[in-house]
């Protein structure tokens, strides 16, 4: 019954959808002020429709009711009650409707806090955001059902597939899916403000709190797929380059980009027509990694040709609002006048310096992305594009970029002093160089350019750091002075400080890990020892145990440093009973320094001998450190009274401002 | 057929199954000469696994990947130098083994692209920065113009540029 009731709720909702998409844009058209307040109502009731409708499916998941098709297929009795709920969104129907309940999350917050939208843009706005709604709603109900009946049900359901059974993973898709369809808003601003043939500082000043938002979830949503891969595959990587990474890596790209050309187009009304292009575009790429994830395309051509309903269908989505949007960006865009000028050495001369950069790196991951396909289509010759194609070409455009990157906050609008800059970065080179000396050092191995990476990284923090000190006068004012202004200084600012900090710790975590990983790869038999990364790891045996939905072999590691025990190590092997599938668990001792890292493999024929990999991974945790403090920096900047929705935009001029 | 059959099947289950119990490569596997052994893992690390989702060798445990890793350990074993070794490996089972594709004519686009991108977005970028019909912007202040205006507003110029923020 509660099924059913969820299974009219979604039906609804696409009605409620169809009603968003034409009355309020209709009503803006004519001006008709109760057509256009239609929208506002329109899109709470969507969201109340859809959450009805998921929670209904949540039921049916945690009751375990294997009479639904998707439940059966999916779930199984025996499953922990954390998988239970995290397997409504672990399978295609469910994250689809995932999917549509975000997106009309994000269309009621704009509904909600969008008093200071004039009206008529607000009505387009969520009439735009209906349609991409609909789009969904109906491939949800004409391709992917999730609340199809199975009669007779069976006794018990499939199971959800083990590698999905951690809790990094199962809170990585609503994290993903928030930053993907976050973009969306961005895209209906963008697409409304072209039809309104009206654009200005306001527009960015609107959009960016949502891009923000999007930018911030999809940051920690990719972090928590890193690490899960990390930790869970197996063999220490963390990054592959996988078509299913780089699908949700291009809209993050785009999306960083698109962040800082609104900074430009909010403070200095230029870059305006680039930056609608950009809010188009970001939101096509997460419709592109939708497609390249839900339809299978990527993994195997065959398995497209064999169910090629829902690959066309959402293949259909992506082309009607991609080339939707390109074509009446394109019809629309002359008409827009461009804005203030500027020099290239200047603020807006590094945002574009950073967005050419950002920009062309996107471009690159989605041509190495589709090109076998594409190749494979037109000529028929297969190839592969793997990690060292991403690496040669990402790897070189990020360099410029993170070089640039402590000048861009430091110089001035407009007109910028290149020289004056460097100088006040002074301390942050010498820190920078001087940290690359230390790792040389340190390491004293490894590939030759690594300490050059480790000074980049160096570098972007202590610029940072810089930018603080100077903006505070730290050093060249009284302290009450220093703290008043540490206090005055816009959150929107530590935001910006805080993300930049981060991008440069991740620096330092990917080179470090990347070039001064240590590996040993033996037999080992119990009370042998190996040493790594400064680690003595002692073999201690083997023994079988059974979990709740699952056996494993637990092997135990006595680690010890400098003859002191530390920690006992338990990596494993598991064999889960639904679907009967192993899984490895790594055994990690975490520090600041580095991870050690050790898997179990195989007993080796009769012996007691187990094949062993131990790892030392260097500063590896800086990584999703970095990655954390980049989505508390623009969680900070939300904060900022001047971005927040609804607040009054010059409210903080009004304060008095004590004279210097 | 019944091998077609067969061969089908057990690539299908190793897809499906093992590219996440991933141990890779074998104690058994490595080669004595730790030199070879550090050759052998660089060149397998270019090598697609051909059953797995964008593996390269090194990284599966498929018994495919396996064999490859084994071929790959006896070409150094026999001198061969790296670049044989993967002929040797490309000439069984062509370009779509190598993890970074060849550079011939079907991929002449595929590696030109980040470079053409970079410079038409420069070419781009550049009348962004001086769009057509208007004046050149005015020529910078030099230091001693920079030094009195600063003078006269009585602060620095990041004060300045922070206070546009605000």
């Amino acid at each position: 019954m509660i099924v059913e009731f969820g299974h009219f709720a979604l039906i609804l909702a696409v009605m409620v959808a169809a009603f968003q998409m034409i009355v309020p844009f209709a009503g803006a058209r004519r001006r008709d002020v109760r057509m256009m307040n239609t929208a506002e109502p329109a899109a709470i009731s969507q969201l109340i429709l859809l959450a009805i409708a998921f929670v209904a499916l949540m039921h049916a998941y945690v009751t375990s009711d294997f009479s639904v098709a998707n439940v059966a297929a999916n779930s199984h009795s025996t499953k922990p009650m954390i998988y239970k709920i995290s397997g409504v969104w672990g399978n295609h129907e469910g994250s689809m409707l995932l999917w549509v309940l975000i997106l009309a999350l994000f269309g009621a917050a704009v509904a909600l806090f969008g008093n200071n939208l004039p009206p008529t843009l607000k009505a387009t706005v969520l009439a735009v955001q209906a349609s991409v709604a609909l789009a969904f709603l109906l491939f949800i109900v004409m391709t992917s059902d999730p609340f199809l009946r199975l009669d007779p049900a069976p006794a018990d359901g499939r199971g959800l597939n083990p590698i999905l059974q951690d809790p990094a993973l199962a809170f990585h898709p609503p994290f993903l899916y928030i930053g993907y369809v976050g973009f969306s808003i961005a895209f209906s601003f963008a697409i409304a403000a072209l039809i309104e043939g009206r654009i200005d500082a306001a527009w960015a000043r609107w959009v960016r709190p949502w891009t923000l938002a999007a930018w911030m979830f999809l940051t920690i949503g990719i972090a928590m797929g890193s690490w899960w891969a990390y930790y869970e595959l197996g063999w220490g990587g963390w990054w592959f380059w996988d078509p299913v990474e780089n699908a949700s890596f291009m809209p993050w790209l785009a999306g960083t980009a698109l962040l800082h050309s609104a900074l430009v187009m909010e403070k200095r009304e230029a870059l305006k027509v680039w930056t609608v292009l950009l809010a188009i575009l970001t939101f096509s790429l997460s419709l592109m990694g939708a497609f390249i994830v839900r339809s299978g395309v990527l993994t195997s051509v065959h398995s497209f040709a064999v169910d090629p309903e829902r690959g066309v269908f959402i293949l259909g989505i992506l082309v009607l609002f991609t080339g939707g949007g390109l074509a009446l960006f394109a019809t629309r865009a002359h008409e827009m006048r461009t804005g203030g000028l500027f020099q290239p050495i200047s603020r807006e001369g590094t945002l574009v310096f950073n967005n050419l950069l950002l920009v062309t790196a996107t471009a690159t991951v989605l041509i190495g992305t589709l090109y076998p396909l594409v190749l494979e289509g037109v000529t028929g010759e297969k190839i592969s594009v793997g990690p060292p194609f991403f690496n040669m070409t990402f790897g070189p455009l990020m360099i410029p970029l993170l070089l640039a990157l402590p000048y861009g906050p430091l110089l001035a609008w407009k007109r910028g002093d290149l020289v004056g800059v460097t100088q006040r970065l002074v301390f942050a080179i010498a820190g920078a160089l001087l940290l690359a000396a230390l790792a040389y050092a340190a390491f004293n191995r490894g590939p030759s350019l690594a300490p050059f990476g480790i000074a980049l990284g160096a570098f972007v923090m202590l610029g940072a750091i810089t930018e603080w000190a100077l903006r505070v006068k730290l050093g060249s004012a009284p302290s009450d002075e220093v703290i008043r202004r540490a206090k005055n200084l816009p959150r929107s600012q530590y935001g910006t400080l805080l993300a930049h900090f981060g991008v440069g710790l991740m620096v330092i975590g990917i080179v470090g890990t990347t070039a001064y990983q240590e590996e040993r790869i033996l037999l080992m038999k119990p009370g042998e020892t190996v040493t790594v990364g400064g680690y003595d790891a002692t073999f201690k045996g083997v023994k079988a145990e059974k979990g709740p939905n699952y056996m494993e072999d637990i092997a135990s590691f006595e680690i010890t440093r400098g003859g002191e025990v530390l920690t006992t190590l338990l990596p494993s092997k598991r064999l889960y009973d639904a679907p009967p599938q192993p899984t490895t668990e790594s055994g990690i001792l975490a520090s600041w320094r580095g991870d050690l890292y050790v898997v179990i493999g195989d007993p080796q024929g009769d012996t007691t001998a187990y094949a062993v990999r131990a790892y030392f991974n260097p500063l590896v945790r800086f990584i999703w450190l970095g990655a954390l403090i980049m989505f508390i920096g623009g969680g900070i900047s939300l904060t900022d009274r001047r971005l927040r929705v609804g607040a009054p935009v010059k409210s903080r001029r009004a304060a008095p401002v004590p004279a210097e | 057929m019944m091998d077609h059959i067969k061969r089908g099947l057990i690539v299908l289950l190793l897809a499906t199954l093992l590219p996440f119990a991933a141990h890779a490569v074998q104690p058994d596997e490595m080669l004595p000469d730790a030199a070879q052994e550090k050759r052998a893992r660089s060149i397998s690390a270019g090598l697609r696994c051909l059953v797995c989702q964008n593996q390269s060798i090194d990284d599966s445990d498929a018994p495919l990947a396996r064999d490859l890793r084994l071929i790959v350990r006896e070409r150094i074993k026999a001198g061969d130098n790296d670049a044989a070794v993967v002929d040797y490996v490309v000439a069984r089972y062509g370009d779509y083994v190598l993890l970074k594709p060849p550079f011939n004519t079907s991929t002449l686009i595929l590696w030109a692209s980040p470079l053409l991108l970079l410079l038409g977005g420069i070419w781009l970028g550049r009348k962004v920065m001086r769009p057509a019909g208007t004046a050149e912007p005015a020529a910078p202040l030099d230091a001693e113009e920079q030094a009195r205006l600063e003078e006269i507003l009585g602060r620095g110029s990041v004060e300045r540029s922070e206070k546009s923020d605000s």
